[in-house]
């Protein structure tokens, strides 16, 4: 069945034109493909984390030994703020986002998201953003408080410096990108599944994904309205967090860490999700106890919101809280430690290949359990009394953020880069780097759990000679070398894979879910013939119909689109646009210029009518002898 | 023969375990050196949660490594082979369900007695030592305010009784935290918070802040030292007559340099109390410098208290400790500078130091311990 692209004209009801350009920038600035998105995403995202190394790189070369002053306190601080803050908000979280983008319309047989410019536009402010966080270093002074940002340090008095009013206005604004893509996520999620594809059938990425964008939901309104206090103390000279007027700065940490522990799992459900794919696929096997790791990805969602005091077992909030939260947080390791016995259970019996993507799984999961462990010995809050800031806390949440929700993604970044590029990463390259990058990670954070039990505090910019830190300290900025030598190589080879791979054909790993049932990159409208499904694992079905079903035949996996055909949609710059006026906003917001504000506003006004008259634009994909003239393309058939 | 020696030295590896554990992580500043009942029941718990974690660690490792060898594919055919789909299994996740729930219920109970035998609020009895602490951008104040008398940066306490300590702070947030002694607890404006402790044994143990406060956070440190009962009544003793009007000091090298702090301004911010026989000098948000000589350190435990260290700290107080608020009171070409230094050293040097004595002498039992 071949598929023939024909293009409709624009509506005359639209007052602007769509723009139409399929290569060169402006078809990226205009982009509303979803697959397009994700790779802007996952780009963006790998950006970040190359300015996020770099500081975190100064950041160990300064601690190498007691007393160094390669940085000064001030520098440090800033360091250790924008490492945390772009690590968090603009590497690890927006690289799940990046993944989602790119399949979970792929996994679940939709031709895009439900909202393609507001996905855009998610991206856009996104990127603008993390850009807005990083003139900071040219306009004036970045962040140094911490990526927690405790009140009062972030009070004027305390912080006169803009680097403050940075970290909030960028946040505020960026969040705003965040919140639009997760509501299109679980519109996508939960109303343009394929035929057939009940939510129990649902892959577990994009099932995570949909706990994810709730969490979201959930989770960002009270950041913004932490920011939002700051920004009005530090602006308008309100009294929010001013002790002196009566503040109390405890509230600050209350409403920072009930989003900031959703989003731990906002960051690590995704990871889930990934080694989800990545295990069964290299096992040859479904997920054991499929039904039992979503409840248990739901169950962790719902519950954490229910432990965030956890962060603040020494505020003094008296031993009943803390008994209470030290409990609920014990709750969370019971299905955490369920996923990691299904995942064991998923290998058990299975054909395991070790390509690089399942070594990075296989990384992942004995990371992922060690920082788990340090996680429940935290969540004691006598021990946390001793560890809590130290040293033993980094540690934990690189082992969980770092080592967890990380390594899961270049377990993903390995599985899917074929069906991104249409190549293959190599794997003597891509296994070299692994046994850089996962011993230097644990030559990095191991020793910092031993450096903060013999009192090194995090946060400072050096420490005492002869109280024994030394040693572990040096051992961790050696560890920093090596895993470097891991990130150098794995980039070579993503620019070598890019550039030189070999094709990948549409389903190099004989993978189970459905987005390797379409070629490899996938055209710009996903799939040829919408996909039906009738099993979990549609694809694996397809090919493996003997194996689930023994003897009985499965109905079809696909069907010709209706008469409407495939609706592509128009390009848009509105997005674009619309994200950049949100960046004047910022700035205006920041040089306290209310004129620049007013006109950000005005602007952002004017797109948005623009955005809603736009006409419908885009084209239409038909079955071929389907009415309009064909242009002769001919995808696969 | 063969055997057993190897048995010996298998024994000898198993009983180094334990010791390594307990030796090789003391140290001043230690989480796992507890020198008080409160920071042996926080490591106790983290011994516990440790001594548990590690067969569950070497049992998960264990069958993921033999389930990846073992069911791992040995050619290309092994890899092209489908194997039997198991979906799961009712009776395993119901066990590795309760496997989890068993482990939390093993670390909740210990850990939820031990919260309420740690974290209580109490309400200092007679036998207490009590102290108000409050954190300022960088220092620690300590006013004993049972016994009428203020210190900086250094609480000496008796050994064996309980310390009960309110915490403040008077800009942002900071942290109280002796690690010897008891896990931290924040300085938070405008809230109330104690923490208490009991020190078992004489020595000298480092305290450092543990909230970020920006600038010279990383030089926040103190210290508490522990002394026996006449030790520390001793050093009570010294304060409690700081009040009194001193006699004319006899040395006039300390003389210059009582009258150089007043003309230099140490004692517009600094309180010595004695210094003038009326009037009370120094502002009580800075550092009190009464009996200054019995301080073991300098610049909050940035460095010890010796003529040459204080020298240092007064001719350039931000090459010791960065970003602190104290003023470089000369200029490098100030020809009288090194000779002004000297005398207000010797000065604080002489505050509350009997002439008989040496402040390392009254402090010198403490430092036994370490």
């Amino acid at each position: 069945m071949a598929v023939s692209k024909v293009t409709i004209p624009a509506p005359t009801s639209g007052v602007f034109t769509r723009p139409t350009s399929e290569t060169g920038i402006l078809s990226w600035l205009t982009t509303v493909d979803h697959k397009r998105l994700g790779l802007l995403y996952i780009f963006t995202s790998f950006l970040f984390m190359g300015a996020a190394s770099v500081e975190a790189f100064l950041i160990r070369l300064q601690l190498a030994a007691p007393g160094n002053t390669l940085l000064s306190p001030d520098v440090y601080n800033q360091m250790f703020t924008m490492h945390g803050v772009t690590m968090v908000f603009l590497a690890i979280m927006p690289l799940g986002i990046g993944f989602a983008n790119y399949f979970v319309p792929l996994q679940i047989g939709a031709r895009d998201l439900a909202f393609p410019r507001l996905n855009a536009f998610g991206y856009w402010v996104y990127a603008a953003g993390g850009l807005f966080l990083y003139t900071s270093f040219f306009l004036g002074s970045p962040p140094d408080v911490g990526w927690v940002a405790y009140a009062p340090l972030t009070s004027l008095s305390n912080n006169p410096g803009n680097g403050t009013d940075f970290y909030m206005i960028g946040l505020l604004v960026g969040g705003i990108g965040t919140l639009v893509t997760a509501m299109n996520l679980i519109v996508t999620i939960v109303s343009m599944r394929a035929p057939g594809m009940t939510m129990m059938r649902v892959p577990v990425f994009t099932w995570m994904m949909l706990v994810t964008s709730f969490l979201i939901i959930f989770a960002f309104p009270p950041l913004t309205i932490a920011l939002f206090q700051v920004i009005m103390d530090r602006t308008f000279g309100t009294l929010f967090y001013v002790p002196a007027a009566g503040g109390m700065p405890i509230l600050w940490q209350h409403l920072f860490w009930i989003f900031g522990h959703p989003e731990v799992y906002i960051i690590v459900l995704p990871a889930f999700g990934v080694i989800s794919e990545v295990i069964p696929a290299f096992s040859r096997k479904p997920l054991f106890g499929y039904p039992v790791v979503i409840l248990s990805g739901i169950f962790i969602g719902f519950m954490g919101f229910a432990v965030w005091s956890h962060h603040m077992f020494t505020t003094g909030l008296g031993p009943v809280v803390n008994t209470a939260f030290a409990l609920t947080s014990f709750v969370i390791g019971i299905p955490t430690g369920i996923k990691v016995f299904n995942w064991l259970g998923t290998i058990w019996g299975g054909r395991v290949r070790f390509t690089t993507s399942m070594l990075y799984a296989i990384a992942f999961l004995i990371t992922f359990v060690m920082g788990g462990i340090t996680g429940i010995m935290l969540a004691v809050p006598p021990f946390d009394a001793q560890s809590h800031d130290t040293y033993f806390v980094v540690a934990h949440f690189h082992y969980v953020m770092g080592g967890g929700a990380l390594l899961a993604f270049f377990a993903g970044l390995y599985y899917w880069f074929p069906k991104m590029s249409g190549r293959l990463m190599d794997e003597r390259i891509g296994k070299a780097a692994f046994w850089f990058l996962v011993p230097g990670l644990h030559l990095i954070f191991f020793p910092q759990h031993i450096a903060g039990l013999m009192g090194m505090p995090r946060r400072t910019q050096t420490y005492v000679a002869g109280i024994g830190l030394e040693l572990p300290n040096l051992l961790s900025t050696a560890g920093t070398f090596v895993m470097l030598v891991g990130l150098v190589l794995l980039l070579v080879n993503i620019l070598h894979g890019i550039a030189r791979g070999k094709p990948a054909g549409d389903d190099p790993w004989d993978a189970r879910t459905l987005e390797w049932s379409t070629s490899s990159p996938p055209p710009h409208h996903d799939f040829d013939r919408q996909p039906v499904v009738n099993d979990r694992d549609a694809h694996w079905v397809q090919k493996y119909p003997e194996s689930v079903h023994g003897e009985r035949v499965p109905a079809s996996a696909s069907e010709p689109y209706d008469r409407a055909g495939i609706h592509l949609p128009g390009q848009s710059i509105y997005p674009f646009f619309m994200a950049m006026s949100l960046l004047v906003f910022s700035y205006g917001l920041l040089f306290h210029n209310f004129w620049v504000v007013g006109l950000s506003v005005a602007l952002i006004f004017f797109f948005t009518y623009a955005w809603a008259l736009e006409g419908v634009g885009g084209h239409h994909l038909q079955a071929g002898g389907g009415h309009g003239p064909s242009d002769g393309e001919e995808a696969r058939a | 023969m063969q055997a057993r020696r190897w048995l010996q030295r298998g024994l000898a590896l198993a009983a180094s375990v334990p010791l390594i554990a307990a030796c090789e992580f003391s140290g001043p500043q230690s989480a796992l050196d507890p020198a008080g009942p409160v920071a042996q029941a926080q490591k106790d718990l983290f011994l516990w949660t440790f001594w548990l974690s590690l067969p569950v660690m070497i049992g998960v490792f264990g069958a993921l490594i033999y389930a990846l060898w073992r069911f791992r594919a040995k050619d290309a055919k092994g890899a092209a082979e489908v194997p039997h789909q198991t979906h799961g299994n009712l009776r395993l996740e119901l066990a590795w369900t309760i496997i989890p729930v068993i482990l939390v219920v093993l670390v909740a109970v210990p850990t939820v007695r031990t919260i309420f035998a740690t974290e209580q609020r109490v309400t200092p009895g007679p036998d207490d030592v009590v102290v108000h602490a409050t954190g300022y951008q960088w220092w620690f104040k300590f006013e004993y305010t049972g016994l009428g008398f203020t210190t900086a940066n250094e609480l000496i306490i008796p050994v064996g009784q309980r310390v009960v300590m309110s915490l403040d702070s008077a800009d942002v947030l900071h942290s109280f935290w002796v690690p010897n002694l008891a896990g931290k607890r924040d300085m938070i404006p405008n809230q109330d918070n104690q923490i208490w402790f009991v020190a078992d044994r004489p020595g000298t143990y480092f305290g450092q802040c543990a909230e970020l406060c920006l600038g010279a956070h990383a030089y926040m440190r103190f210290r508490v030292i522990a002394m026996e009962r006449p030790d520390y009544d001793g050093w009570v003793a010294a304060f409690q007559g700081a009040a009194d009007a001193r006699p004319a000091a006899v040395d006039p090298l300390v003389e210059r340099g009582k009258a150089l702090a007043a003309q230099k301004g140490c004692v517009g911010c600094h309180v010595i109390e004695g210094f003038h026989p009326t009037v009370r000098v120094g502002n009580p948000d800075f550092p009190d410098l009464t009996n200054f000589g019995l301080r073991t350190t300098v610049g909050a435990a940035i460095a010890d208290n010796t003529p040459e260290n204080l020298a240092a700290w007064l001719r350039d107080p931000q090459s010791m400790k960065p970003g602190n608020t104290m003023p470089t009171l000369w200029t490098a070409a100030d020809p009288n500078r090194e000779d002004e230094i000297e005398a207000i050293a010797a000065y604080l040097l002489s505050l509350g130091r009997d002439p008989a004595t040496t402040a390392q002498a009254i402090v010198g039992g403490a430092h036994g311990g370490q």
